[in-house]
């Protein structure tokens, strides 16, 4: 008889679970719709300044006087990892994926003699990450009190890294985010930020010839530490979509587990109510014959 | 009819405005200047300033900091940091800007950096806005 109590608290607690994470699941949903609007309204600017920096990299980076932050510090020595992760959990593989090519990239770099310091976002990959490179962290940044992912979030991250750069701490720096693109599919993704890379986009652009005011390279020299701010807060919002669409896909699977595993239960329990009376009609009927 | 171009502005967070307009006035960090169409192309800094944009479709202010405008073929797109239509700027926003401008000049002024002028002429470009948009912090 317990064993039907038992069975019941089960089936009970279980459908507590899939209630929640149905719940979670339409949460993570409606911040995904968000996530992925935020990120598509900041596309246009990130496409256009990139498109202008590509065409001034490639007019000015070939001269010596080209500024440091685009032709590097000379030196390969100092690698800074910055590694973006989500601040809460339950969110599938999404920390773990990142975590994995952040170290890979990590192991290469220290295999190869080079120095590896870490900066952190986002308190997930700190801790999964801690016990092997704990010693290489350099700083973190906490965004778990921010509700809405703004500019000024990526700036002051941003002007972190830049500062370290002019004290000459590292010479070149990798972003690690995941790529949103689809629900289920979010690429891990290493990104290298300082010295800057620009993709330059075949033909088109070369064509225009522009006046620059001031001269090219003080344009250049003043918007290369705002690329470094617009290609980390395009991270970021790639990442806090990648991460809701990895925490929507985790807890629809575990909405489905809840379901089938009810369904287990309750056949269980219907079997073993069935074996309960049929045990008593069995204990009546040879009651009654033994009269 | 004068001729219109195209406008864009957008920050970061998200685009402003896309419209057909007839000129653009632009806080270039050497000076403003207004752009119509076929200007020759060109690519400016901003400072701290009020970009005017007047077309068929009525006039608008707003205030942008930092950032560029390109001046090309397909028309005019200002990217700016930090961009916020006239309407929306209160005196609270202009005192949080102030206060930032007023921090890094202090910041630059106590490391003794180069970035003091810099710094000074943020300060005073942004304490412009307020005077041209007719906001007093005090």
């Amino acid at each position: 008889m317990a064993n039907l109590k038992d069975l019941k608290n089960r089936i009970e607690s279980v459908k507590n679970t899939r209630k929640i994470t149905k719940a979670m699941q339409m949460v993570a949903a409606a911040k995904l719709r968000r996530a992925q609007e935020a990120a598509e309204q900041s596309r246009p600017y990130t496409e256009r300044f990139n498109a202008v920096m590509a065409g001034l990299a490639a007019s000015v980076g070939g001269s010596d006087s080209a500024p440091k932050l685009l032709s590097g510090s000379g030196k390969d020595d100092v690698h800074l990892l910055v590694i973006m992760t989500s601040e809460r959990g339950l969110c599938g593989g999404f920390n773990t994926n990142i975590a994995k090519k952040a170290r890979a990239h990590a192991d290469s770099l220290l295999a190869n003699g080079k120095t590896v310091k870490i900066l952190t976002v986002g308190k997930k990959g700190r801790e999964s990450l801690k016990r092997d490179f704990g010693q290489y962290y350099v700083g973190h940044v906490d965004l778990s009190d921010v509700k809405r992912l703004g500019y000024s979030n990526a700036q002051g991250i941003a002007s972190d890294v830049l500062t370290r750069f002019d004290a000459e701490e590292f010479d070149v720096a990798t972003l690690f985010y995941a790529k949103f693109q689809n629900v289920v599919t979010q690429i891990p993704t290493a990104q290298q930020i300082i010295p800057a890379a620009f993709e330059v986009e075949e033909g088109a652009e070369a064509a225009t010839l522009y006046d620059y005011e001031p001269s090219e390279e003080a344009i250049l020299a003043d918007l290369l530490p705002r690329g470094v701010a617009t290609a980390i807060f395009s991270a970021l919002l790639e990442n806090a979509a990648s991460e809701q669409g990895s925490r929507m896909s985790a807890m629809d699977n575990a909405t489905r587990n809840a379901g089938d595993m009810i369904d287990k239960l309750t056949i269980q329990y219907n079997r073993s109510r069935q074996a309960v009376i049929t045990n008593e009609l069995i204990e009546i009927i040879s009651g009654a014959e033994a009269l | 009819m004068a001729d219109t171009l195209q406008f864009d502005l957008v920050s970061p967070e998200r685009s402003l405005a896309s419209m057909q307009v007839s000129e653009v006035q632009i806080p270039g960090s050497d000076g403003d200047m207004t752009a119509m169409a076929d200007h020759a192309p060109t690519i400016t800094t901003l400072r701290p300033g009020v970009l005017k944009v007047s077309g068929p479709a009525g006039d608008a202010e707003y205030v942008v900091t930092g950032g560029f405008a390109e001046i090309g073929d397909g028309g005019i797109s200002v990217l700016a940091e930090r961009a916020i239509a006239k309407a929306d700027m209160d005196q609270a926003t202009l005192k949080s800007m102030i206060d930032a401008a007023t921090d890094a000049f202090e910041k630059a002024q106590d490391a003794k950096s180069e970035g003091v002028d810099d710094a000074a002429k943020a300060l005073a470009d942004v304490v412009a806005i307020g005077d041209a948009l007719g906001i007093s912090v005090n």
